[in-house]
């Protein structure tokens, strides 16, 4: 899922005052925490007392869609509101926030929500974690399923570092795991150190690139192998 | 893998046998670096320490570079230099062309460290690069000193550049499995020679020492004489895994506070407590492993060099 945190009410306000209609849009797709129909109502209800101080008028409409990273799902959705309002103020990740403003091209969508990281939920400790940074080089077979990409704030690929302590990370004050501690204990448990002693080369930062495409139909080759089959 | 020439006179030392002594040296946020000039012609003076290592933005502070300090300290100075380089900062293109131009100034030993986090230093909104970890920077200069190439294979023309290349090992890690592994991956891809952390622990140093044994390369401990109670607390407090012990940090407090207005007599005094803690620790390091040699952190503390290695 993708971990998500809502911007400061000032920030949101700042960036739709110049409108007096706007749609509210949440999200019931993947983004955490969860950010539908009521978060939606709230917002718009804060965003209209905010433009009431300062002695304005807001009319708004607080309405959710499936997923707003889908084309279909989101303009089916949204497509009987748009005349009526001149801004949209998306809840969903920066992806439903790009969708929106690809598929209704005539009113610009607004986030207001900054995407974090794709991570998982810690029900029993209360907390999400980043699980993993789409590197486009999966490392997880080779680490014990632990990612060093998304868990080591150094990001290496022959760690640790020098800055553990404990199995601590030096970064956030010897609060979070060394995810190269726990690859090393979890290769240990099951007699794969062979893994952890390997050396793994530099990586491959092309791949990970943006802006980054891969057909659908053809999720091998991507776009610039296409272009150089046509070409040839 | 087989051993590189000695392009340092340090590595030649080393391997001649002898038990070596580095120094450090360590450049601020500073325009002029005349202090770090100074304290490498002290450590000259002493005979006893053949390199410095030169700092690479410590604690992930933005500092006055390495390489340039580093040219200065042989030229003006005429002391080795190891020219600590983090991957803190720079990704592979940017190493890469440092190192060549590094190595055209005539710079001989390279530190290969992944370096303090950008999150510790005083820019800590700045993007850490991490494109490289460390021991790919030990893999990348073997590449260039040992094939003459880029990463990529691309040929560097005019010849080979000549360094040998050391990384870091910490004798206070916690779990240390993993540590000493991780030594072995760096020495496996080209690390001629090994600097390890400050060590306050004799019996612990001695069998961190045993454990990197196995490589065959060799390790210069490292060794931090403390010049006031405020930086022993300081490293006590802030630096990962380190405690320094109690009677040292008692002993230097007490001479601090029974020499107060008398500035000659506390230095004396703080001098005494730091040879009685390490003279008898770097004998029985030296008598008792197979280390190549100290590793004296003994940063703006040039008045200990001479009596604390005087009968080395």
């Amino acid at each position: 899922m993708i971990i998500t945190k809502q911007k400061d009410i000032e920030e949101i306000y700042d960036m739709i005052k110049p409108y007096s209609k706007i749609l509210v849009a949440g999200c019931d797709g993947c983004c955490q925490p969860p950010r539908s129909i009521n978060e939606a109502k709230v917002l718009a209800q804060m965003l209209e007392l905010k433009a009431r101080s300062e002695g304005k008028e807001l009319k708004w409409k607080a309405i959710t869609v499936l997923r707003q990273c889908d084309d279909r799902i989101a303009a089916t959705t949204l497509r009987p509101f748009i005349e009526e309002y001149d801004a949209i103020v998306s809840l969903a990740c920066g992806l439903g926030v790009g969708m929106l403003n690809r598929i209704i091209p005539t009113i610009l969508t607004f986030p207001a929500q900054n995407s974090m990281f794709g991570g998982v939920e810690n029900n029993s400790e209360n907390y999400f974690a980043e699980y993993c940074e789409t590197c486009g080089e999966c490392l997880l077979g080779v680490t014990g399923g632990i990612c060093p990409m998304a868990g080591c704030a150094k990001n290496l690929s022959n760690g640790p570092c020098g800055g553990q302590v404990e199995g601590k990370c030096e970064v956030g004050g010897y609060i979070h795991d060394c995810a190269w501690v726990k690859i090393w204990e979890r290769l240990k448990k099951f007699n794969r150190l062979d893994l952890f002693t390997n050396y793994r080369p530099p990586r491959n930062y092309r791949i990970w690139s943006s802006p980054r495409f891969i057909h659908i139909y053809e999720s091998s080759s991507n776009i610039e192998e296409k272009k150089k089959e046509e070409n040839v | 893998m087989p051993k590189r020439p000695a392009y340092s006179n340090l590595v030649k030392v080393i391997r001649d046998g002898k038990f070596v002594i580095t120094g450090e040296l360590e450049p601020e946020k500073d325009y002029d670096i005349g202090h770090v000039l100074h304290s490498a012609e002290e450590m000259k003076k002493t005979g006893k320490i053949i390199a410095a290592n030169v700092t690479d933005g410590p604690q992930g502070d933005a500092y006055t570079c390495s390489m340039v300090p580093c040219y200065l300290v042989q030229e003006k100075v005429g002391l080795e230099a190891i020219w600590q380089m983090t991957v803190r900062d720079r990704n592979r293109i940017a190493l890469f062309g440092d190192i060549l131009g590094g190595a055209i100034l005539g710079l001989k030993n390279l530190l290969a460290l992944t370096g303090d986090h950008t999150a510790l230093g005083d820019h800590q909104r700045a993007r850490p690069v991490y494109d490289l970890d460390s021991t790919q920077l030990i893999d990348l200069v073997s590449k260039m000193v040992d094939d003459g190439t880029d990463l990529e294979g691309n040929e560097i023309r005019g010849g080979r550049p000549q360094l040998n290349v050391g990384c870091a090992a910490n004798p206070n890690s916690n779990p240390r499995e993993p540590e000493i592994l991780k030594v072995g991956r760096k020495v496996e891809v080209g690390a001629d020679f090994i600097q390890t952390q400050t060590s306050f622990d004799v019996d612990d140093a001695k069998e961190f020492l045993k454990e990197l044994e196995r490589f065959n390369t060799p390790v210069l401990l490292g060794l931090f004489p403390i010049k006031n109670y405020g930086i022993a607390w300081y490293f006590n407090e802030n630096i990962p895994g380190v405690s320094v012990p109690k009677e040292f940090l008692t002993a230097l407090k007490k001479a601090e506070k029974d020499n107060k207005g008398n500035k000659q007599a506390k230095y004396d005094a703080i001098d005494k407590v730091n040879l009685e803690f390490y003279v008898p620790f770097i004998k029985e390091i030296k008598k008792t492993t197979k280390a190549a040699g100290i590793h004296c952190m003994a940063v703006h503390y040039e008045r200990l060099f001479q009596p604390l290695l005087k009968d080395l």
